[in-house]
Parts: C-alpha cells; structure tokens; sequence
C-alpha cells in the first residue's frame, strides 16, 4: 500500500509543482507585458570590445536612437515604442540620501509597465518639450527620502542639479530576473524624468576614474519596449526586430531581444517535460503499489480458501466472490489514495518548510546545497485541483485492475477442493 | 411430488489423463419427504461423491438428479449455486463456520447470497434469531466461533443449514469430531428436525449414529451394495 500512498502523493506534488512554476511565469509575463517586446542594452563580453592599455578608448554599446526611430516607425505592427535610458546615481534629500535608479523615460513608459500613481502626474509631453528639471519618484524613495512628508512640490537633488516632485508611484511588485537576456526590476527605488532631460543634463558617455584604471562607457539608450498591436503579432514582429537590430548591431552581442511571450511558451513546454517525467515516476510508483496489492491479495485468497469454499456451498455465485475480494483491494488501494491526497495537499506546507531551513541554513555562498536551495525558494506550488480527483481515481482503478486477478481466482477455485483446504 | 430428491442411474466419472476414475457407476435412489437416510461405506466406496452430487457442488458425468421436482443435473455453475442457496443445507464435520463472523452471522450468511441479493431485513433477523433459539444458542448470539465448544459450533451450523428452509439437509459425518455426550445432543437435534418434517440425509461411518437414522444404505466400489448397517 506503501506504493499507493507515495505514487498519489507525487502526483499530486509533481503536478502541483509544475502548475506553481507555470502561474509564476504567467503572472511574469503579465507583468512585463504578453504583448511587450523588450530590446535591452547589455554590456558585451570582454573579447569583443576592449578599452586599449594607455589610449583613450570609450566602450560604445547598446541601443541606439537610429534604433529607436527604426523599430518605431518601420515595422507595421508597433504600436507603441518607448524609450529608455538608465543611470544609477546618489539621490538626496535634506539629510536623507539614497542609491537610486534614475530613468528618463518618455510619458507612455507609465502605462506599459503597469506604474500607477500614488498621487501627483507623471511625466508629460510638456515637460520632454521643455527639458523640465521633473522627477516623479518611486514608493521606498518617498519612504526613505521623505518619511512623513509630501514629496510634491519638494526638490531632490542629483546629478548635481535640484528636480523638482511632481509626482509618487505606487508600490509596484517586482519582476525576476530572466535568465541572463534581463535583470530584475525593482521599480520601487526609480526616479523617473523626462528623456529629454535626461539627454541633456547627463552625458551619454560615463567616466570611471579609479586608481590604476580608467573607463568610459557610452550607452544611448537602456531599453526600448515596443507595444506590439495584438498577440498573434508578437513572434514574427520579434523576428523582423532582431534582423532591424542586426543591422546596427551585427556580431556586437550588445543588444538583446526578450519576447515575454517566448518566455511563457518556454515555461509551458518546460512544465510539460516537467509533467511528464514525473509523472512517468509517479505511474511507475503507482504500479509497484498495485503489484504489492496483488501480492497481499493472493495470500489473503489462499489463507481463506476455506471460507470461498463455505460460502459457495451456501450459494455464493463465483461473482459474488469476485465482487467480494474485489471490494477488499478497492478499499485498500483507496485508503493509501486517501493517505497519498492528504500527503499531496500538504506540499505547499512542506515546502514552507524547506524554503524556511534553506534561508536559515543553506542560502550563503555558492555551494551546490546553496543552488539547490535557490531553486527551491522560487518555487511555489500550487495544488492543481483537478489532480486530486484523477490522483484518487487512479489510486482505485490501480485497486481494480491489480485487485481483479486474483479475485477471479478465488472465484474460480472447487468449491470441494476448497471446503478440504487446511 | 411425494419426493424430496432422486438420483437416476447417477455416474461419475474422474479424467485423470492416464486414468479414468469411476467413482459412481449407477446409483438410483430415492427419498421421500421426510426421510432420514444413512449413507455408510469404506473409503473409495462413492459415498463422498454423491454426497458432493446431492449438494450440488458438483455435476453427474451421466444420469439424473432431480431437487425438488426439477432437473438440476446439468446446470451451469451460476444456477447450482442458486440451488445451494435456496433448496440444500450443509452440515460438515468440521463445522466450516466463518471465523471472523459472530453466531448471528453466520447464520445469516446464506440469507446475502439470496437471489436479487436483497438486504437483511427485521423479518430475516428475527428468523435467525429464532433458529439459534431452535438450538439453544439464544445467549451466545454474538460470540465468535473460538469462543465455542466443538458441540456449540455445530449448532451454528445446524440452525444455518436451515435459514432458507431448504428441501434437504446433507450432513457429512456430522458427530464425527465431537465426544459421545455432546454427539448425542446433536443428534437429538437432527431427529427433532427430522420429526418436523425436515429431509436428513446423513453420511457416516458410525454404525450407533446411522442407526439414529430411519433407514441404511451402504456403498461399496461406486454402488449401492445393499441396505442396513454396513457389516464391519
């Protein structure tokens, strides 16, 4: 029964498991957008561009605005597209100061990333026209920076110059980090300004001087989101963006193309290959149970051969046997369904469990426990309802079919051969 | 239909591959209601056999047994077992109670095996409450079989034999695993029944307890060889 109990569990476990990762991939790309597509700047690997010993060499790489006017305005099915450039500076505030990202950004940027205001504006048109010195910044740097106060009307100062609050952000839920095409995004510690702005008072190219080296990077642009017009659109519109990209970028390895939608189909697939391995096990586990079943069932018709025989010398049809032992494995192989249900249910406590041991114990440095224990924190499962019905039901059909044999060997024994038993 | 049961020219024949074993080579009987018949003989004499015939536990390679006014030599293993259930009760030597089943159970379980397997109603209850009655057993209503002397267990299986008020009773050495005392208590139950009405037929090897019955039979080499007890 042992077998029954484990099988159900995992199933219900595995299943669960897979339907965790692929609501967290959902909810993912919603967050980025199903219809999104995401060009991102990335710095290339060392080999491809490198500052020379003793000459003045700036590392230009990324997005360009060429690029942002061609994805923009040649390809049909853009709606929208918007720009990005990013810059970590010190933000301050009276005596507060805080490491903040600054983003100057366009005012559509909002809306697509599913910013909603706490109070105050955003950016507007207006202000990109007129280079305003704005900023609209993020839920922990209201926190940090201003504590009880109202930021509006009040000035942070960064980058040298004061920016006037026009406006705060709700707190907004982060998104992962996706493989290595994209980092995760806070957007609570962002202060958002004008592009425009941003163009003119920072400089595209960042000089680094430290003792002993020097580097200077050049990034026009950060990101730029494209808004595509409808999700069956969304595949072949990447296509035609990475050859567009290609065309500036070719062989810089400075630019990557992330498809949310790619991604969720990913997830999907990997979810499948996810269920179907486990669930190979879990049948097998489930077979291994019916055969120990079968097993304890044809010792139990053997110890009671007497009995079939009295019972048939009393009447008993040969179904009447059958249904009879028939009926003792259902009740077996329901129980270790039950036992395996409720063990199943409990896999999201148990994964509490670990996930709790791993960030106690486990989560420092980068040892294999260490990895493992990551992974286990991203994981969530959630209980796939309608595998609790087909886990049950597979727990009794297993009683069935593994109960079924030697329940007609009972029946079929002499009923004279059986009353001289023993 | 002044017959309970009559076997015809009954024969019985065991294939054994190599060997054919004729058990039975062509026994006619009959027996009337309210008969109370011993069946005696040595081992290898067909007794057995056609007490396995009578309870319908298995079929004649050739002849007739008629149960009751019908034909029931050639059934199929379904309608025998009707048969078992409603017009033939057991009693065997060594009781063959269900030992996991109380008194009362056990009496009752001819009554699941009923056709159109209906439930146990107040009305069956009460029935099976009366026939522990019947033998005495009215105290010990839930006791289990171990819980039982060898007489007492018999007892059960007297008052089970006859919960569906079968035409005959077969009862296969019925004493033989009990001491004289308590041998005689149970054949003071058999000729109560007997003189109720009920249809005995008993096979033995004790020439005291055939001589309980009305009348003897004995079989010698798969036949009848004669009447009156079997010559020692």
């Amino acid at each position: 029964m042992l077998g029954i109990v484990f099988g159900v569990f995992s199933v219900i476990a595995m299943l669960a498991i897979g339907e965790g990762a692929s609501q967290q991939a959902q909810k993912q790309v919603l967050q980025l957008g199903a219809t999104n597509i995401i060009c991102v700047s990335v710095k290339p690997p060392q080999g491809i561009a490198k500052a020379g010993q003793g000459r003045l060499r700036v590392l230009r790489y990324g997005l360009l605005r060429k690029d942002y006017e061609l994805l923009a305005n040649t390809i049909r099915t853009v709606v929208k597209a918007i720009p990005i450039r990013e810059v970590l500076d010190e933000a301050r505030f009276s005596d507060k100061a805080m490491v903040t990202r600054i983003v100057g950004c366009t005012p559509d940027y909002f809306a697509v990333n599913h910013l909603f205001l706490d109070r105050g504006r955003f950016v507007s048109d207006r202000d990109q026209a007129e280079n305003q010195l704005v900023a609209i910044i993020a839920a922990d740097v209201a926190e940090r920076l201003f504590q009880f106060e109202d930021p509006i009307e009040k000035q942070v100062y960064f980058n040298t110059k004061l920016y006037t609050v026009v406006g705060v952000t709700k707190r907004r839920e982060a998104t992962a980090a996706i493989g290595g095409s994209m980092s995760g995004q806070d957007y609570n510690k962002d202060i958002y300004i004008p592009l425009r702005t941003m163009n003119v008072q920072f400089p595209e190219v960042k000089i680094d001087f430290s003792p002993g080296s020097f580097s200077a990077e050049e990034i026009q642009l950060s990101q730029i989101t494209l808004q595509i017009d409808d999700r069956d659109s969304v595949i072949p519109t990447a296509e035609v963006v990475r050859e567009s990209l290609d065309r500036n970028h070719k062989e810089k390895q400075d630019v990557n193309v992330v498809v949310p939608l790619e991604l969720l189909k990913q997830a999907d697939q990997l979810r499948k290959i996810f269920n179907i391995v486990l669930g190979s096990i879990a049948a097998i586990s489930l077979v291994v149970g019916g055969i120990g079943i079968m097993n304890i069932m044809l010792a139990t018709v053997t110890e009671r051969t007497r009995e079939i025989g009295i019972r048939r010398a009393m009447g008993a049809k040969q179904r009447d046997i059958v249904n009879q032992f028939l009926t003792e494995t259902i009740v077996l192989s329901g129980t270790g369904g039950i036992l395996g249900l409720i063990l199943g249910l409990l896999t999201p406590v148990a994964f509490q469990g670990i996930k709790w041991f791993v960030t106690r114990f486990v989560l420092e440095g980068g040892t294999a426990a260490s990895d493992l224990g990551k992974m286990f924190t991203n994981m969530n499962p959630q209980i796939a309802t309608w595998s609790l019905p087909v886990a049950f039901s597979i727990s009794v059909g297993i009683g069935i079919v593994f109960g079924l044999y030697p329940a007609i060997q009972a029946a079929k024994l002499d009923p004279i051969e059986a009353l001289r038993h023993e | 239909m002044r017959l309970a049961a009559k076997v015809d020219q009954l024969h019985k024949h065991y294939d054994l591959g190599t060997v054919l074993v004729k058990a039975l080579r062509g026994v006619s009987l009959d027996f009337p209601y309210g008969d109370f018949v011993a069946i005696m003989g040595s081992s290898g004499s067909g007794k057995s056999t056609l007490l396995n015939l009578l309870g319908a536990l298995d079929r004649p390679t050739y002849g007739r047994y008629i149960l009751g006014g019908q034909d029931v030599s050639q059934l199929s293993d379904d309608e025998l077992s009707r048969i078992r259930n409603e017009m033939i009760g057991f009693i065997f030597q060594s009781y063959n109670l269900i030992t996991q089943y109380s008194v009362l159970e056990n009496i009752e379980v001819p009554l699941h095996y009923r056709a159109g397997h209906s439930a146990i109603s107040a009305e069956d209850r009460d029935h099976c409450l009366e026939l522990a009655e019947i033998v005495g057993l009215e105290e010990r209503l839930d006791h289990r079989p171990f819980q039982l002397s060898g007489g007492q267990q018999q007892r059960v299986a007297i008052a089970r034999a006859l919960v569906n008020d079968p035409q005959i009773i077969l009862a296969d050495e019925p004493t033989g695993n009990l001491d004289s005392s308590t041998e005689e208590e149970i054949m003071q139950i058999l000729e109560k029944m007997n003189a109720q009405g009920r249809t005995i037929i008993m096979v033995t090897h004790e020439p005291q307890i055939a001589r309980r019955a009305k009348r003897q039979i004995y079989m010698k080499d798969g036949l009848i060889a004669g009447e009156g007890i079997f010559p020692v």
